[in-house]
């Protein structure tokens, strides 16, 4: 008797469970975020410096899924992001994940360092310029932000303040997916398309 | 570095400005915001936020002074812990300037850029200068 109420309860939460959030196993507007395989541009190659005058190309990070974040100082919607990304380079670094920062401050390091220093953001910043921009799009939003998949493709884009689950979700997916040939990142000079920009989606661009 | 490409907002100088030699003026610029957007004040409430900052290229009739600039609204956003001091919409500066008494007789253009920083509720936008024309004439 017992058995078959504890049924009953268990059968009424999963139904309404359902009812409220889906009975889909994984949540969909996070998973349908990623652009399917073939719909993949390659992203652009980029030569840029870090704090420490390296250079630093897109391409050193082969074979990763990378987030690449376009952002500034002045910018209060990036610094809401830059502690999750802090979160996942942490969690994800020895899963073949980066996190790469792009700052697209005027005033250059001289807005970064200290920046930096202040909040220890514990993944790569390197100094961006309209050059870089323009390889992307050309971003003005901020942040502006890229997770590129192990081939070197452009898996989803988001333009703006995103939730912390969104990226979450969509890098975990990446993480587990097999690398597949064809980016740019094995030596291609132009992302798929031939224009040397990558086309934002005109709904994340509407803005601008 | 970057390019200036949209702006997201417009100032013009409300009227010709008339002033006599060896006196003060003042003209009105109307700022015109676009909708969904804000930009800082002048002063800004977070120190790393760029202000409004209204200057006029050196030259002209026109010796600038104080820009006056209205109180500011403290708007509270999804990405701020704490209500930031902004502009939005439409609003007037006052643009100060002496006439010395030496000043040259007639009409003249004083260029000013107003330089601001826009963001929206989700995003943000790179430092811009939007171009100011003053039409004066010195009596």
């Amino acid at each position: 008797m017992s058995a078959l109420r504890l049924g009953a309860v268990l059968l009424t939460g999963f139904l309404l469970g359902c009812a409220i959030y889906g009975c889909s196993p994984v949540k969909s507007a996070k998973a349908a975020s990623l652009k399917p395989d073939g719909q993949r541009n390659a992203a652009p190659d980029f030569a840029l410096k870090d704090a420490d005058g390296k250079t630093v190309r897109l391409s050193d990070y082969k074979g990763k899924v990378v987030l690449l974040d376009f952002w500034a100082t002045y910018c209060g919607p990036c610094k809401i992001e830059i502690p999750w990304f802090m979160d996942f380079e942490r969690k994800h670094k020895d899963q073949g994940f980066a996190v790469l920062g792009v700052d697209m401050d005027d005033e250059g390091w001289d807005a970064v360092k200290p920046f930096v220093a202040d909040v220890g953001i514990n993944y790569r910043i390197v100094v961006g310029n309209d050059s870089t921009a323009d390889k992307f799009g050309g971003i003005e939003a901020l942040p502006t932000t890229f997770l590129i998949d192990r081939s070197g493709k452009i898996a989803d884009v988001h333009v703006g303040l995103t939730s912390k689950g969104e990226f979450e979700n969509a890098i975990e997916q990446l993480l587990q997916a097999p690398a597949k040939g064809g980016g740019i990142m094995e030596g291609s000079a132009r992302p798929a398309g031939g224009s040397g920009r990558v086309a934002l989606p005109a709904e994340l661009v509407g803005a601008r | 570095m970057w390019a200036q490409g949209n702006q997201y907002l417009t100032a013009e100088a409300s009227q010709k400005l008339v002033a006599k030699r060896g006196t003060a003026a003042e003209a009105k610029i109307a700022v015109s915001v676009q909708p969904g957007f804000h930009v800082n004040s002048n002063k800004p409430s977070e120190e790393y936020l760029i202000p409004l900052k209204l200057t006029w290229t050196p030259g002209g009739a026109l010796e600038p002074g104080e820009v006056v600039f209205p109180k500011p609204q403290l708007e509270k956003y999804e990405f701020s812990d704490k209500p930031l001091s902004v502009f939005t919409g439409d609003f007037d500066l006052v643009a100060r300037f002496k006439v010395p008494a030496e000043a040259s007789q007639g009409p003249g253009i004083m260029l000013g850029k107003l330089r601001y920083q826009a963001c929206n509720s989700n995003s943000c936008f790179p430092p811009k200068t939007a171009d100011v024309r003053l039409s004066y004439q010195v009596q």
